[in-house]
């Protein structure tokens, strides 16, 4: 086990004993399901559109290496720089090199789930370049010095009450006001002036399109398109898993995806950038880059069974459904994507070492797999890693490092007793006379007694029951 | 090339030709089947566009500088940026009386623009490529003649629609004017005015683009 490893368990303690975030994570995710449910109350729509969006992101996967190869070759013909990370430690030294040659000194950024993998942030402040984060929810967040709980609603988790007082705090000349549009108004006031002024901005990216090298990205607020547009350079970074094959392929994940996330049939905007500005054109950015970034997702590719989890587009709406998520919130995870994603996309990324009690933090009831849009098999997905967490020598980095001595001898014990007819019918006989005076203190009994009734043994076993009426033993 | 790139690809081709995915086959019809009379697309964008504080005026070939002229007056905006290149520019100004708005021309780059843009400019006026009946967007074709900024900027975006150019879906918009065969710097669809959940889940707009979108719909 890495000595600094997030600890998921206690930090999900501490979630759980802070009713202000209950409230919060209960009433938010509440109302993000119910808001989906009626988007997709025509259940053939749903079942065609999804099947639909699921071929889309199979078959780019299936030509992945073509489909990135096209992408760089249709976006370099349209001006845009594309770059190569193998790591993030790559991709963060690319941005570094872009913003030192324009001599950037204020950077907007739009949300971007993989600059928050590469905690880019910390690298350029560290670098002494001034980075603000221009999505209300992300502002918000980096406002608190804290991360994104959502990664669709980075500030889930503060109610307008602490919002409100962090503002006032932070703001110059914010007023002691908890009312969400005055709020709005102060941070539009305040990021205006930035976008206004800043030398580069930085976007993820939903969808790259390799038959026209479009880079295709879906917002409510407006500052997607600020940061894309406004200052001279734009940056887009992307994991390589997010291009797709053709433009028409681009309808049906703009379908789903809001719709699955928030509930909305569309964004506000849909933004499909194929260059930088041409002779002629009297704005946008003079130079357009886009950074692919690997960052494990080559491993994830390799094995055929784990490769479903590249299909995901990141509409969160697993986390919204998740029984684990919304009890303990987004921070417990302690990782850029948390969730059922993240359980499942955070140990292969950073191996089961740091991560391998992630995927143990799932109750395997399928809610995940039932609303997911393009129809990724998350749970199955699970099972494997708790299986590689375990067992040395699979796929996955840090294969059996949460392999426990204890365990194995009780599974190994659980084997041998069902393996041989005079252990199964001497153990099941000793705990149908015995089993239920083991006190709900014993180790490993205690944790589920804690907040369970102990389960009472029959006093006679299936097979004295079954011999009773008659039915013979094999 | 950079080795970054050559491993990632050859990592990629490699461990794809040892286990390849055949793909379902994409189907789809159930978007093209999303299909609307002619008479019911124009209510349906005006409802879901309503339903996010978009407002709508109604116009015709002959009467939309006027109408326009009366709304500005009406809502007091000072200011309003314009194309001055575009069919749209020409017909706004031809005739325009220096009344309580000022008529800007988007004449040169962002960048000597920029201040009065996002200081002083109370709106901003683009043409559209028609609107989308499934999600009720405009479709926004920004050129060389009506740059990207005049629709984001302003805190009011007003944008024409003629009410003959209304489609069903995205995807049909996109396969009926070929726009695989030559895409423009940036294409935007726009359905609504800039807006923002994140703060508890309540709903506000003009958080960092235009406060107020309004529809001109000019019917032919």
């Amino acid at each position: 086990m890495d000595g600094n490893a997030p600890d998921f368990a206690a930090a999900s303690l501490a979630a759980l004993a802070d009713p202000q975030l209950r409230g919060n994570f209960r009433r938010a995710m509440d109302g993000l399901m119910s808001k989906r449910a009626v988007q997709f109350a025509d259940a053939g729509e749903w079942h065609g559109v999804r099947a639909l969006a699921a071929s889309v992101r199979l078959r780019a996967l299936s030509k992945l290496p073509e489909l990135l190869e096209k992408l760089e070759e249709t976006c370099t013909r349209n001006g845009i720089t594309v770059h190569w990370a193998a790591t993030t430690d790559e991709a963060n030294a690319i941005a570094l090199d872009i913003l030192h040659r324009v001599e950037a000194k204020l950077v907007v950024k739009g949300k971007s789930m993989v600059t928050e993998e590469m905690h880019l942030n910390a690298v350029l402040e560290k670098d002494g370049i001034e980075v603000l984060e221009s999505d209300l929810g992300e502002y918000i967040v980096q406002l608190d010095g804290t991360m994104p709980s959502h990664i669709i609603m980075p500030a889930i988790h503060l109610n307008t009450k602490q919002i409100a007082h962090l503002f006032k705090r932070k703001i110059k000349d914010a007023e002691s006001r908890e009312d969400a549009a005055y709020l709005t108004d102060l941070a539009r006031r305040v990021l205006r002036a930035k976008f206004q002024a800043a030398d580069v901005g930085m976007s993820g990216v939903n969808a790259a399109v390799a038959e026209t090298g479009t880079l295709c990205l879906i917002e409510n607020e407006g500052n997607g398109r600020m940061c894309t547009t406004v200052p001279p350079v734009h940056i887009a970074f992307m994991g390589l898993e997010k291009v797709v094959e053709k433009l028409e392929d681009v309808p049906p994940v703009i379908s789903l995806l809001p719709r699955s996330a928030t509930g909305q049939p569309i964004t506000t905007y849909v933004n499909m950038i194929s260059g930088p500005r041409k002779p002629g054109e009297q704005d946008g950015p003079r130079e357009v880059h886009l950074v692919i970034l690997d960052n494990g997702r080559s491993g994830i590719y390799a094995d055929p069974e784990l490769r479903d989890t590249l299909r995901c587009i990141r509409c969160g709406a697993c986390m919204n459904h998740c029984p684990v998520y919304t009890k303990v919130g987004g921070h417990a995870y302690e990782a850029p994507y948390p969730g059922p994603i993240g359980k499942i996309l955070v140990p292969q990324i950073e191996g089961l070492a740091k991560r391998g009690a992630m995927p143990h933090a799932c109750t395997m009831c399928n809610a995940c797999v039932e609303i997911c849009p393009v129809k990724i098999p998350i749970v199955e997905i699970m099972g494997r890693l708790r299986v590689e967490a375990v067992m040395p020598g699979g796929a996955v980095k840090d294969g059996g490092a949460q392999a426990s001595r204890t365990e194995a001898m009780v599974w190994s014990g659980w084997a041998a007793m069902n393996a041989s007819p005079t252990a199964y019918r001497f153990a099941t006989a000793a705990m149908s006379k015995l089993g239920n005076a083991a006190p709900s203190s014993l180790p490993m009994l205690k944790e589920w007694t804690n907040v369970r009734t102990k389960p009472r043994f029959a006093s006679r076993t299936l097979h004295d029951l079954a011999r009773a009426k008659g039915i013979p033993d094999v | 090339m950079s080795d970054a790139r050559t491993s990632i690809l050859s990592k990629l081709r490699t461990t794809r030709d040892a286990h390849p995915l055949t793909p379902p086959v994409s189907d789809y019809a159930p978007i093209e089947a999303k299909q609307w009379p002619n008479e019911e697309r124009l209510p349906r964008i005006r409802r879901l566009m309503e339903a996010v504080h978009t407002e709508f005026l109604d116009a015709t070939e002959a009467d939309w500088p006027a109408v326009l002229r009366d709304f500005l007056a009406r809502e007091g905006v000072g200011s309003l940026l314009y194309a001055p290149e575009t069919d749209a520019g020409k017909r706004l100004v031809e005739g325009w009386n220096a009344g309580s708005t000022t008529l800007i021309p988007y004449d040169r780059p962002l960048e000597s623009l920029k201040p009065q843009l996002f200081d002083s400019i109370d709106a901003g006026l683009t043409t559209t490529r028609g609107a989308i009946a499934e999600t009720g967007s405009l479709i926004l074709w920004p050129t060389a003649e009506e740059p990207r900024t005049l629709s984001l900027v302003p805190h009011i975006h007003i944008a024409l629609l003629r009410a003959d150019a209304l489609y069903d879906t995205f995807l049909q918009v996109m396969r009926e004017q070929e726009w695989a065969q030559a895409m423009p710097t940036n294409v935007l669809l726009v359905s609504g005015p800039s807006k923002t959940a994140d703060i508890e889940q309540t709903l506000a707009y003009g958080v960092h683009g235009p406060k107020r979108l309004i529809v001109l719909v000019v019917q032919p």
